[in-house]
C-alpha cells in the first residue's frame, strides 16, 4: 500500500504559476512558508503582506489574503494589520533590497516594537527585479550593473549584516540566518521559518529569518554554481546560524 | 518503491532535482515542455525511493506529490 509522503501544500493557490526565473530559490522559499502555515494549522487566520521586487510575487501563489505595502514599509504596514487584527496571523515576505535598504528604518523600529509579526527576507545580494543593481547586501569585489569593477569599500563601504543587527534589537524573540543549498538545509530553513511564526503565536516578539538565496540569472550562473558561491564566498560574510532563540527558551 | 506525479509543463529545466536524487532516477527529456524548456523525466528502469529530495528542491513545485 503506497503512501503519500509529499504533495503540494494546500497554502499555495490550485492554480499557481511560479513565475521566477529557472533555479530560484524564492520558489523554494514561498513552498517552505506555505508548508510551515500548513502545518500550524493556521492558513485560514493568515494575512501575509507582500514587498516590492520579486518577492511581490508571493502573493500570486499564497492562499491567503495578502496586502502589498509600498517599497519597504511591509513592517509598517504588518504593524498597521496586526494591530487592528491582534488574532491573526502576520507575516511578511521580503526581498533584502526591500528589507536592507529602504526598509532598514522601518525594519528595526517595529522589531524594536516587539511587533507579533513574523518577517522573511530573502537574501541574494543583488535587486534581481530591476536587473542586478548593487545593493546594500552585495559582496565585496561582486561585479553588478552598478558595481562594474565589484564592490569597492572606499565607494559603497560594507556589506550590511541584517541578521546581526537585528540580533540586538531587544523585540525580537527568533533571529536565524539559512540557506537553501542542498535538502538538508532546506529542512533545516523549514525548522527555522516554524519557530519564526511560533515566536508570533507564543506573543513573544518578531520572528526574522533571513534566507541567503541565489539569483542565478543576475549572478550570471547555473543553478548549481550559484548553490556553491552560497556555501562558499556568501556563507563566509553571511554566517548561517540560529542567532537569538527565545521561542526553545519560553518551552 | 516510490512514484513521484510530475508535472513536465512546470519545469523549468533548472535540474536542481537531478542532482538531488540518489538513484539517480529523474533525467532530461528530449522532448520540450509547454514553457520551451527540456523538463525533466522519469527513467522507469531505475528505482525510486520515495524519498521526496527532489521535491523539496523543486523550485517549481512541478513535483506535486511524492508516494512511498
Amino acid at each position: 500500500m503506497e503512501q503519500l509522503v509529499y504533495k503540494k501544500p494546500d497554502s499555495i493557490k490550485d492554480d499557481f504559476k511560479i513565475s521566477f526565473c529557472p533555479g530560484c530559490d524564492h520558489g523554494v522559499a514561498v513552498r517552505l512558508v506555505a508548508e510551515v502555515l500548513d502545518e500550524l494549522g493556521v492558513r485560514e487566520d493568515t494575512i501575509g503582506v507582500a514587498s516590492v521586487g520579486c518577492s511581490v510575487f508571493s502573493y500570486d501563489f499564497f492562499n491567503v489574503d495578502v496586502v502589498e505595502a509600498p517599497h519597504g514599509r511591509s513592517l509598517a504596514v504588518a504593524t498597521g494589520v496586526k494591530r487592528s487584527k491582534p488574532n491573526k496571523v502576520v507575516f511578511t515576505y521580503q526581498g533584502d533590497g526591500d528589507l536592507a535598504s529602504i526598509g532598514i528604518g522601518e525594519t528595526i523600529h517595529a522589531m524594536t516594537r516587539g511587533e507579533k509579526v513574523t518577517t522573511i527576507c530573502i537574501n541574494n545580494t543583488t535587486y534581481g527585479m530591476t536587473g542586478g543593481q548593487g545593493g546594500p547586501t552585495t559582496l565585496l569585489g561582486q561585479v553588478t550593473t552598478t558595481t562594474p569593477q565589484g564592490r569597492k569599500v572606499e565607494v559603497s563601504g560594507y556589506p550590511l549584516k541584517v541578521s546581526e543587527i537585528l540580533k540586538e534589537v531587544d523585540g525580537t524573540a527568533f533571529v536565524a540566518r539559512v540557506t537553501l543549498d542542498s535538502p538538508q538545509a532546506i529542512m533545516n530553513a523549514k525548522k527555522c521559518i516554524k519557530k519564526a511564526f511560533e515566536a508570533q503565536l507564543k506573543g513573544l516578539g518578531t520572528g526574522f529569518v533571513e534566507i541567503l538565496a541565489t539569483c542565478p540569472t543576475n549572478w550570471k550562473m547555473t543553478p548549481q554554481e550559484a548553490h556553491a558561491r552560497v556555501r562558499g564566498e556568501m556563507s563566509e560574510v553571511f554566517k548561517p546560524g540560529i542567532y537569538k532563540d527565545r521561542v526553545s527558551e519560553a518551552k | 518503491m516510490g512514484r513521484i506525479v510530475l508535472n513536465r509543463d512546470k519545469c523549468k529545466a533548472c535540474y536542481l532535482c537531478k542532482d538531488a536524487c540518489p538513484n539517480k532516477v529523474l533525467e532530461v527529456d528530449e522532448k520540450v515542455n509547454a514553457l520551451g524548456y527540456y523538463p525533466v523525466k522519469v527513467n522507469e528502469d531505475k528505482k525510486c525511493v520515495g524519498c521526496a529530495m527532489c521535491a523539496r528542491v523543486c523550485p517549481d513545485i512541478a513535483i506535486e506529490k511524492v508516494y512511498r
